[in-house]
């Protein structure tokens, strides 16, 4: 091999760089884990399926804005056939009503920082 | 004819993802193990690469000369395109390697007004290849908030960048738009220009349409057919702390891009790819222009038994002395 000094220090530099997740994830001991959120306790039925909210809640309250603002239209009927206000305030955060322990631990966690609440205010604990 | 099979060998891995998850429960194949096999892959194939070409000997700097080569002090050199020095290769290769440099140099020619040949510069390619590039790039690095936890800062800071405009919900990131612009650019450029097409082959055709149904079935997933986010990272954890789990309620859409990728990592050292290491391989730009000033001399000459002028003068001096031929050393 020629320039072995050069080659190997370029290699070694690609294996390190290219590993590096790996290594971090070794050394500061990172598991799988899901984040821990804190479900609503009294209230057991969300306005549609869990599967849903947990891939799709942003298109809902999005379509929600949508229609509030523009439309005017406040009442949404879910799947289950429960009638219920379009609001991120009255009907979300009723329930949901920890900020830090519910939205914020999975967005965290997947480094999502939507912009809703650039606009609302965060609830305060116990309101 | 070539277009088709590059297009069959992409819907193949498609298609081979989608019934391995959707009916085929094969999740732990495509979520585990081809990963980890491509990985493997990736990084052997390119260190054997390197290694490979580094056994090459190169025994003359063959450096391509763009600019005035540094000679007499008044002469003014061109250092970056013409290097004489190790600073200056490293110069010139930072900008071939950040803004490919030698690309934007292309030039095309033509026939115009009954056949009168003219030579034109030609800029698209260049600006199409350094967007889809950092695009990529962009791209690649926003994927770390899916290999480490804590995400780490500079995530956050690429995000937030690349989804300025705040459009929509999740917000739109404009990397994602360029690369695939760029990437369809870079397709059609090869089916519409008639030069182009008869020199391209499946291997160039087959990259780009992986690469573009990467981007296609990502752009799917964040904007369109969402799946649990949360799950996706507790895969990715799983793999990249070399302990995996398989989470339930990821979507097959998820393993399609995820095999698209594990096929783009194993095919990349046995492609044309693997010009990301080549580039820093190139002997032509990776060596200085300094043959007027060091003798570099082949290692594998022959050698050759030479009787030089001192020495033939030793072997007759007396018989020169005696001649009265004048000698160099008396």
């Amino acid at each position: 091999m020629y320039d072995a000094g050069k080659i190997i220090t370029g290699l070694i530099l690609f294996l390190v760089l290219f590993t590096a997740p790996i290594w971090v994830n070794l050394a500061s001991g990172t598991s799988a884990k899901r984040p821990d959120i804190k479900l609503p306790i009294e209230e057991k039925e969300c306005v549609a399926a869990t599967a849903y909210m947990k891939a799709s809640h942003m298109d809902l309250i999005y379509e929600w804005r949508e229609l509030v603002v523009r439309e005017e239209l406040r009442a949404y009927h879910s799947p289950a056939g429960k009638e219920y206000e379009m609001s991120l305030t009255k009907t979300c955060l009723s329930c949901h009503s920890n900020k830090a322990e519910f939205c914020d631990r999975c967005h965290n966690y997947v480094a999502v920082s939507p912009y809703c609440w650039d606009c609302h205010t965060e609830p305060k604990e116990g309101l | 004819m070539k277009i088709l099979y590059s297009l069959l060998a992409v819907s193949i891995s498609i298609a081979f993802a989608w019934v391995g998850t959707a009916s085929g429960g094969l999740h732990y194949l495509f979520g585990v193990v081809f990963p980890a096999v491509a990985v493997f892959l990736f990084l052997f194939g390119i260190v054997y690469r390197v290694v490979r070409w580094a056994r090459s000997p190169v025994p003359f700097h063959i450096t391509t000369t763009c600019g005035q080569q540094k000679s007499l002090d008044w002469i003014k050199s061109s250092p970056l395109d013409n290097p004489s020095s190790t600073l200056g290769v490293i110069g010139r290769m930072a900008l071939e390697v950040f803004f490919f440099r030698s690309l934007f140099r292309n030039t095309k020619m033509e026939l115009k007004n009954g056949g009168k040949l003219v030579y034109g510069s030609a800029k698209y390619l260049w600006l199409a290849g350094l967007v889809f590039h950092w695009s990529f790039l962009i791209i690649v690095l926003r994927h770390f908030r899916f290999f480490l936890e804590p995400t780490p800062v500079f995530v956050g800071v690429l995000q937030n960048l690349d989804g300025f405009f705040q459009v929509g919900v999740p917000v739109l990131f404009m990397s994602d738009i360029l690369i695939l612009g760029a990437l369809s650019f870079l397709f059609f450029r090869r089916i519409v220009t008639p030069q182009l097409r008869y020199i391209s082959l499946i291997s160039d055709y087959f990259p780009l349409l992986l690469i573009i149904a990467i981007a296609a079935t990502g752009v799917l997933m964040r904007y369109f057919l969402k799946t649990d986010l949360v799950a996706v990272k507790q895969l990715m954890l799983g793999l990249f702390s070399v302990s995996p789990i398989v989470p339930e309620a990821i979507s097959p859409l998820f393993y399609i891009h995820l095999f698209l990728v594990s096929v783009l990592l194993a095919y990349f050292p046995a492609s044309k790819l693997v010009h990301m290491a080549g580039i820093f391989l190139s002997p032509t730009r990776n060596l200085s222009n300094n043959s007027r000033m060091k003798r570099h001399i082949n290692p594998w000459n022959a050698p050759v038994k030479v009787h030089t002028y001192e020495e033939w003068e030793d072997e007759f001096r007396e018989l020169i002395k005696g001649a009265g031929i004048p000698l160099e050393k008396e």
